[in-house]
């Protein structure tokens, strides 16, 4: 069997960002992103885009943390009121094992909060971030 | 639920279609149930007529101020759903609010106290005040 560097060098790299709670699920969906993205996954750059008021999208929703809570380890509420469970992985373990729901609601929430859909860049270091919580 | 079937014909707004146990049927499609009910309670269709599920439809990328898109195979199906069980269209305009529904403005008007309203944040809320809302209870409050 014939171990080219690249996968290696991904998996050691996700197992530098993301050692406690990600599995087999979220490491590919990981992967996806990186593999699209122009740099290495940057879990501060993250916690940036998590954290910061953007223009440019709904006035309702100014930021990721208008329904996900001031930090990935609380509890967030839409709108609408229904409760949404941490998006820290350690705190909610079925984060991020779906990609095709992982894509549905990036493209939802940066519409909403960016008015734009965000760059595999961004979506590896939000990811990223998630993942080291 | 009498009382309420009774407004809403006196008023003329879409009705309330209730089961023989006195609820509203809970939604059968497991699609609907997941799609509709990620931000909040998924609506039982029976409240709104088809005209109102279609426009709510199309209108998903702005959805109450908020993208709530979907993939068109899953809307179709949705839609294909929500206006199949749809309730009686009676009023000459769309409403694309239960909440703004003649019925449900004087079920709720004097009924509900501030401190309810402000705790559910809002009416569209329905489960902060019917608990056995998703399951089709209203008047177990
Ligand atoms: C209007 C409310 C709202 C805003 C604002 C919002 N989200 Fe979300 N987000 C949700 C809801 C609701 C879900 C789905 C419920 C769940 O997964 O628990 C979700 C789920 C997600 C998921 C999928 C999680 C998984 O388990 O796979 C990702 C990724 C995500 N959001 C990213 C973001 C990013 C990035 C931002 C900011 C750019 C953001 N969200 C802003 C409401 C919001
Ligand atoms: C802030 C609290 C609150 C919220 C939110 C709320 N309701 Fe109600 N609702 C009440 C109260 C109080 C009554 C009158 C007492 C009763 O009959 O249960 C009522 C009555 C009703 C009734 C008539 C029940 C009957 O048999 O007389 C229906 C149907 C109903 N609500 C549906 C809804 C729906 C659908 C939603 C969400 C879209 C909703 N309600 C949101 C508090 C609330
Ligand atoms: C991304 C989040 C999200 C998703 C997914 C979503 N909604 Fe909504 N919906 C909202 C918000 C936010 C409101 C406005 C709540 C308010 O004003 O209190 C709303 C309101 C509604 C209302 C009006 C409630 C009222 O005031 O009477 C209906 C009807 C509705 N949605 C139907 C649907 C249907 C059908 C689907 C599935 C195709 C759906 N929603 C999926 C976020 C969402």
């Amino acid at each position: 069997m014939k171990l080219s560097f690249a996968p290696l060098a991904a998996a050691l790299f996700l197992t530098a960002i993301a050692p406690a709670s990600a599995g087999p699920d979220q490491d590919s969906v990981l992967t996806y992103f990186q593999q699209r993205a122009d740099s290495a996954a940057s879990p501060e750059r993250g916690k940036s885009l998590f954290e910061a008021r953007h223009g440019g999208g709904k006035p309702q929703t100014p930021s990721c943390t208008s329904c996900h809570g001031g930090t990935p380890s609380e509890t967030g509420k839409t709108r609408a009121g229904k409760e949404i469970a941490p998006m820290a992985l350690s705190r909610t373990p079925q984060r991020f094992s779906d990609l095709k729901k992982v894509e549905k609601w990036f493209r939802r929430n940066c519409n909403s909060v960016l008015g734009r859909e965000c760059t595999a860049q961004e979506k590896s270091d939000f990811l990223a971030f998630m993942m080291s919580q | 639920m009498k009382k309420t079937l009774f407004l809403a014909a006196a008023i003329g707004f879409a009705g309330l279609p209730v089961n023989a146990d006195e609820r509203v049927a809970v939604i059968r499609d497991d699609i609907v149930k997941k799609e509709c009910g990620a931000c909040h309670m998924a609506f039982q269709p029976q409240f709104l007529p088809a005209s109102s599920w279609r426009t709510i439809m199309e209108g998903l990328t702005d959805h109450f101020g908020e993208d709530a898109s979907l993939d068109e195979e899953t809307a179709r199906h949705i839609t294909g759903y929500l206006a199949g069980n749809a309730g009686r269209s009676r009023g000459a305009k769309t409403a694309i609010r239960i909440t703004e529904l003649g019925w449900f403005v004087h079920e709720h008007n004097d009924e509900v106290s501030p401190r309810a309203r402000k705790k559910a944040g809002t009416m569209a809320n329905c489960t902060a005040c019917h608990r056995g809302a998703e399951k089709g209870y209203y008047d177990d409050d």
